[in-house]
């Protein structure tokens, strides 16, 4: 009976990666949602994580449909080849896609554009907030990583949002096994993030282990790039290259796909996912260090903005 | 390349935090805009070297106290493992966040300042990663360059609280001298203390065996989340959806379904990527039935001579994570599995102090951070084994019914009718069979 147990164990041992832990600690999560709460929805933006997200509540709900919508916060700064993704992606998971628009929240008075800063980021909290109220969604799906930045290190998956969609660092749950609290009071809602214990490394691994398909511009490819606050960036009539800014035209790739006017491109000729994991293994320097500009200014940005309900 | 989560405590500059940065420089899970932003701090407070201590402290108020003190969660990886490191905070008014870092370790870390020796609170950080069913336990004797690396400094320790590890229910101890500052022994053997002939700290932690830790004998399926296409294709498809939580599954199988207490066969195990003849924890997976039975979110699915106990009294030690005490006659919520029931504590049986493991039998409530047994009774029966079996369906929240907050965690030590309860009269004297009995509990 013993060596027959160990057997087994053996066995069941063999190819069991800390991806398979990974992934069923994630799926285990999406379901829990699904289970708990009324009306949740997944946000995409059509970076890898939540492509990665998309690919888990397949393996949480096939062969049935996600038992919520995927939505989309849009800045209107887009990469042409990230949208041109998500609407196929969406179009064959046969799933239903929301767009909430942060030029539309500009345009009706919801919110101002800084001047002086084209970044959009900011006002994605208001374009969000104002979707999770008109929709009355009560859970939120975000493709956030702990290992992302040093706030994110300290937040539950589960985490309590107030009707600002402000987290309060202080006052969190505790969040013990895999008993996920998901009760909530009049105006909260949750903040789900499901992939919280995996790394950059991990995504990658996983999306070349699922042959999972992701937006061109992660890829190196040609662009007219021109250099601003250490990064490259590439001009667009959202961000036209200022006098002293030379415009040249260099290999590059994404390491995130956010707003256009705040991401910056990395000098890299990895083709394919297999170079890049190799990119990551060999990376000193962390992808928001490497591509966000809105993070730089102080070492506090993350936090700030995550009482502000920024993701 | 597997998984390992570990949790680390230690008291106050113990060396925690230094300990942990150096695993993450060590390994190359520092990236150098990070160590750029610590450099700068560190220069500005007009330290001698880089703290690599600031890497862990995550929050604006934590840094501005310089202390940690909530759990973080931290990741690095080895071409042999992949590690999650719960870093939890060590004083005594922290006790909830280091269980709840505790929660889900396979290994904890306990660190000793060699010059301090063993105190109160290392028998309290030792004692909650057994309460908690950690097991494996790392003593790392820190700051050994600050005793001169002396042997027997480090042999008395270690005798010291191997004598009185005895009192846990421990199975693996592993004591490795380190001085995490120098990066003795963490990474690499240390050549100043050539005495010492264990491994490392990383390559203990990259080689310990936890495959055994899983239970593979006691199958348990609660049944999160049920899959019904209703489309023309999968017409009478029911997928039963969740994680095994402990035991082994396979095509074929009878089964017994919980608490109905009806049964069927296993007619498939599903997942996205097609059909599996058997599964384990910690995957999640479908598992189709070949009886059209009513089940849904909450009920279990079990092999009919190994069951849970159905039962809605049970016996828990509880750690208390709220301002409000709970009392004897509190109503709370009981989150047990994938099933949510009401309970009310019938009593309060006492509680124990974290420090000495003294037994406080008159004790009327249990504060913030406080540990007891308590004897629950809940509004529907719940399915229980003993926490010593099986982490997922031994383990429970308590949720404030006005909060709405997670305001206790229990570990069940048995279940059903009350069994005769006989209080220990004196609790130190009873100390060793107290200590059995938690024991029991972790
Ligand atoms: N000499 C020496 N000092 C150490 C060692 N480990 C930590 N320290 C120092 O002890 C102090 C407290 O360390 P820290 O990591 O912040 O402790 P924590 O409060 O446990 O996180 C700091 O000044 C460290 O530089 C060690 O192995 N040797």
């Amino acid at each position: 009976m013993l060596t027959l147990q160990s057997d087994v164990d053996r066995s069941l041992n063999r190819g069991l990666t800390h991806l398979d832990a990974l992934e069923a600690e994630s799926v285990f999560i999406m379901r829990e949602v699904a289970a708990e709460f009324e009306r949740p929805v997944l946000l995409f933006s059509g970076g890898k994580d939540s492509i990665v997200m998309l690919r888990l509540a397949e393996k949480a709900f096939r062969p049935a449909k996600f038992p919520f919508p995927v939505m989309h916060i849009d800045t209107g700064h887009n990469f042409p080849e990230v949208i041109d993704y998500r609407d196929r992606t969406v179009e064959r998971l046969g799933e239903r896609l929301i767009v909430a628009s942060v030029q539309e929240s500009i345009d009706k008075g919801r919110v101002s554009e800084e001047p002086g800063n084209p970044s959009r980021n900011r006002l994605q909290t208001t374009t969000l907030l104002d979707a999770i109220l008109e929709h009355q969604f009560d859970a939120v799906f975000g493709g956030a990583r702990r290992d992302e930045e040093k706030a994110r290190a300290k937040e539950r998956v589960f985490s309590l949002r107030d009707e600002f969609g402000q987290w309060e660092p202080k006052a969190q749950r505790p969040e013990l096994w895999s008993l996920y609290n998901g009760k909530l009071r009049k105006g909260q809602h949750m903040r789900i993030f499901p992939i919280s214990n995996w790394t950059e490394m991990d995504v990658w691994q996983y999306i070349e282990r699922e042959n999972i398909e992701v937006p061109s511009i992660y890829f190196a490819h040609q662009r007219d790039v021109f250099r601003r606050d250490g990064m490259w960036l590439s001009p667009s009539e959202f961000l036209p290259n200022g006098p002293d800014e030379e415009v040249q035209n260099m290999t590059v790739r994404y390491r995130t796909v956010g707003d256009m006017t705040c991401t910056g491109a990395v000098d890299s000729p990895a083709a394919n996912v297999q170079d890049i994991i190799l990119e990551v293994a060999a990376a000193r320097i962390t992808e928001r260090g490497a591509t966000r500009a809105d993070d730089a200014f102080s070492e506090t940005a993350m936090e700030d903005r995550k009482r502000e309900g920024y993701f | 390349m597997d998984l390992l989560r570990f949790s680390t405590a230690g008291s106050v500059d113990d060396g925690k935090s230094t300990l942990i940065g150096r695993l993450l420089y060590d390994s190359k899970g520092i990236f150098e805009d990070q160590l750029a932003a610590i450099e700068r701090t560190s220069q500005r407070r007009g330290y001698q070297q880089v703290d690599l201590a600031l890497l862990t402290d995550g929050l604006r108020a934590e840094r501005e106290q310089g202390i940690t003190i909530d759990v973080a969660y931290r990741y690095f990886a080895t071409p042999r493992r992949k590690f999650i490191i719960a870093d939890t905070p060590g004083h005594v008014q922290y006790t909830r966040n280091m269980v709840t870092g505790a929660s889900t370790a396979d290994l904890a870390i306990v660190l000793i300042d060699a010059r301090k020796g063993v105190l109160e609170q290392s028998h309290r950080h030792a004692f909650i990663a057994t309460l908690l069913g950690i097991p494996h336990l790392v003593v790392a004797v820190n700051k050994m360059d600050l005793v001169g690396y002396s042997e027997e400094v480090y042999e008395n320790i270690r005798a010291e609280f191997s004598e009185w590890a005895q009192k846990l229910d421990v199975h693996d101890i592993q004591f490795i001298p380190i001085s995490a500052l120098h990066g003795d022994n963490v990474v690499t053997r240390s050549i100043s203390m050539p005495w010492y002939q264990g491994p490392s700290l990383l390559y203990h932690l990259e080689n310990v065996y936890i495959g055994s830790d899983r239970n593979l004998i006691d199958a348990r399926f609660p049944v999160q989340w049920v899959i019904r296409p209703q489309t023309t294709e999968h017409h009478d498809y029911r997928g039963y959806a969740g994680q095994i939580a402990s035991g082994v599954f396979r095509k074929g199988d009878e089964v017994t379904i919980l608490p109905s207490g009806k049964t069927s066969r296993i007619k498939r195990i599903e997942t996205l990527d097609g059909e599996i003849e058997a599964a384990s924890p910690p995957l999640s997976v479908s598992i189709l039935l070949e009886d059209d039975i009513d089940i849904s979110r909450g009920d279990m699915i079990c092999r009919p001579h190994n069951q849970p106990t159905v039962a809605n009294e049970l016996e828990a030690m509880m750690c208390w994570m709220a301002d409000a005490p709970l009392r004897k006659d509190g109503r709370y919520f009981l989150k047990h599995t994938t099933r949510t029931v009401r309970a009310v504590v019938d009593d309060l049986r006492y509680r124990i102090d974290v420090n000495t493991l003294h037994r406080d039998q008159a004790a009327d409530g249990l504060g913030l951070n406080e540990i007891g047994r308590v004897r629950l009774r809940t509004s529907a029966p719940l399915l229980l084994d003993s926490y010593d079996l099986s982490r997922t369906t031994g383990g429970f929240v308590l949720i404030d019914e006005t909060t709405q907050d997670t305001v206790g965690a229990g570990m069940v030590i048995s279940a059903g009718p009350e069994q005769q309860y006989v209080p220990l009269g004196d609790a130190m004297e009873g100390a060793r069979e107290d200590d059995s009995e938690v024991a029991a509990a972790a």
